[in-house]
Parts: C-alpha cells; structure tokens; sequence
C-alpha cells in the first residue's frame, strides 16, 4: 500500500480488512467446523438455508467474541509479539468503533439464529457469547491460571448449538461432544502456552506455565489427556455412536496421551527444544478435526 | 497519497463491501423465509 501523510490513524475510517481481522477469522474455522457436524450428527435434516444460517449465526457470534476480546485486550495486546499489529494496539481502530461492532454482530447473530431455527438456539448462542466475553475474557483470564478450563466451555458450546438448531432440544451425544471440547481445551492450550510463555508472561497473564511452571503444566496436559479420551470414546460405549467412531476415537485419542506423555516426559525450558509440545499442539488441532469428522460419517452410515 | 484521498478510497471501499453484505442478507432472508414457510424445491 503506497505511504499515506497520516496526522493521526483515528483520522481514518478502519480499513475492512482490519474490521475483518477483528473478528479472529483464522480461529473461527475449529468453531464453524464442530458446529457443523453438530449439526450434521443430529437426526434429521434441517432445510440447506436455515443450515447454512445456523452456521454463518455461529461463525458471526465467534467473530462476535473475538471482536469483543480484542476490544477489552487491547492494552494487553499490545505487550506481547503475537498481537502486536492487531488493529487495536497497532492503532489503526479506535477502540468504541470495536465495541460498537462486536455487540451489534453478537446481536445480530443471536436474532437470526432465532428467527431461522428455534429460540433455544439463539440462547445457547447469546451464552456462548456472554460466557467468552464476561466469565473468560473479563473475569477469568487475567485472575487465575485455570482460566483456560473454565473458559473452555465457550468453545465447547457450537457442536451444542449446531445440534438444537437442527432439532430443537438438548440431549445425551451434543452434551457429550461438549464434554469432549471441554477437555480437549486445556492440553491444547497449554501446549501453546509453553512455547509461547514468555509472550504470556510481559503481558501479565497468569497461563499455567507462567504461574505453576513448566513441570506443573506438563504433568496437568497428560492429567487432562485421560479423561477427554474417555469422554471422546464414551458415545460408543453408551450406544449413540457405531463401532467406526468407536474405534477410530480409541486410536486417535491413545496417540493424542502418548504425545502428552512424551510431553510428559521432557524436561526442556528452552522454547527452541519445545518438539513434543509443540507436535502436541498441532495434533491436538488434528484430533478434534478427525474426531468429529469421523463421528459424522459414522452417523451417517448408521442412518 | 493523501489523507483525503485515502479516507474517500476506504469509504467508497466500505459501502461496496456494505451494499454486498447486505444483497446477501437480502437473499439469505428470502430463502429462510421459503424454507421456514415449507415450500420444497
């Protein structure tokens, strides 16, 4: 872009592309993805708009909250690498301008969930929404270490909210596919959190390797590793899923507590000798993937 | 470029993105509203 005689960047209308980067679009994918086979697991099928609007009502609340995270962050942003060049902290928005269009996009997704599926949809939107924003982002995650678990939860809501939007009522498999992104969170997390601890830590965010130290957070990712391979392979033994998702979940959750073993297992500090965490983290992405697209083909099959 | 210039190319920018979004919702309503009323294609 050519050099521009700037006297001040709030002078400027935002740029779309920084509106869009507002809205987190390259961590919406995981949210789009496991709402849609939320959606696709349920039995029956919903008409392709009202389908279509139900996952374009999820990927607007997510964008919703990631506009709302960085409008409350911005002072924190601004201190560590990784969000440095947000539009935020980099200058290029003003921060009202953030505000007014995280709510008016939370809102907007709320209402159209409701009006082109069910009500109770639009609930569990609104409180995914209000829960990311106000028990994660404000409350917890500067306060405690365990922010990452409780605020878990946000993301665990979408396979939820694509399964009622497509039948209307809450029942045993979405709350167990909660139950599993739940738990899936914190070993993915705090992967992250020990390759990139230092970022954490100029920032003052109290992340578990920041807090409890790196031992702690190791033996915590392969703590958390066992009960999300139960809960992964739990719908199988319960009987809402077939021997395809069964086994396939058995496989790759038991990769997914070796790879937290050899976590485990190292004693590295030196982010640079990171390998075991940081090839976690990327399968961790991986697993949940493969996890719910093989619970959707097993479904499928079965009906 | 100057500043004037450039507010006017992201303005200009803003509501062509704008009139989009907004056609697309647009169309998004009308099937929502051929779907909610049960008519098959």
């Amino acid at each position: 872009m050519p050099a521009i005689e700037l006297t001040t960047p709030a002078a400027l209308p935002a740029d779309w592309r920084d509106i869009l980067a507002l809205t987190k679009p390259r961590v919406m994918y995981l949210v789009v993805f496991t709402g849609l086979c939320g959606m696709l697991a349920a039995p029956g099928v919903l008409p392709l708009a009202l389908g279509f609007t139900a996952i374009l009502c999820i990927a607007l609340g997510a964008g919703a909250c990631g506009a709302l995270n960085q409008w409350y962050e911005a002072d924190i942003d601004g201190k560590m690498r990784r969000t440095a060049n947000r539009p935020l902290p980099a200058g290029r928005m003003d921060r009202q301008s953030a505000l007014h269009f995280g709510v008016g996009l939370g809102a907007f997704s709320v209402v159209l969930m409701g009006v082109a599926t069910n009500w109770l949809a639009a609930v569990l939107l609104a409180a995914s929404i209000l829960f990311y924003v106000i028990i994660y982002t404000v409350w917890l995650k500067p306060r405690t270490a365990q922010n990452i678990v409780i605020g878990g939860a946000a993301g665990a809501f979408p396979p939820l909210i694509g399964w009622v939007a497509a039948t209307g009522h809450v029942s045993a498999l979405p709350l167990l596919l909660f139950a599993i992104i739940f738990l899936w969170t914190p070993p993915h997390f705090w992967a992250l959190s020990l390759f990139v601890r230092s970022d954490y830590a100029a920032a003052g965010i109290p992340m578990l390797p920041v807090v409890a130290g790196v031992p702690s957070t190791r033996r915590q990712i392969f703590i958390y590793s066992l009960p999300m391979s139960g809960a992964a392979v739990l719908p199988w033994l319960l009987g809402l899923t077939g021997p395809i998702y069964g086994g396939s979940a058995a496989v790759l959750s038991f990769v997914f507590v070796v790879l937290a073993a050899r976590v485990l297992a190292n004693r590295a500090t030196d982010p640079a000798q990171m390998a075991p965490e940081k090839k976690l983290f990327a399968y961790s992405v991986f697993y949940l993937f493969a996890l719910f697209a093989v619970l959707v083909a097993d479904r499928w099959l079965a009906a | 470029m100057k500043l004037e210039e450039e507010v006017v190319r992201r303005q200009r920018e803003r509501a062509r993105i704008l009139a989009w979004l907004l056609g697309g919702f647009v169309v998004l309503l009308f099937f929502i509203t051929i779907a909610k009323t049960g008519i098959n294609w």
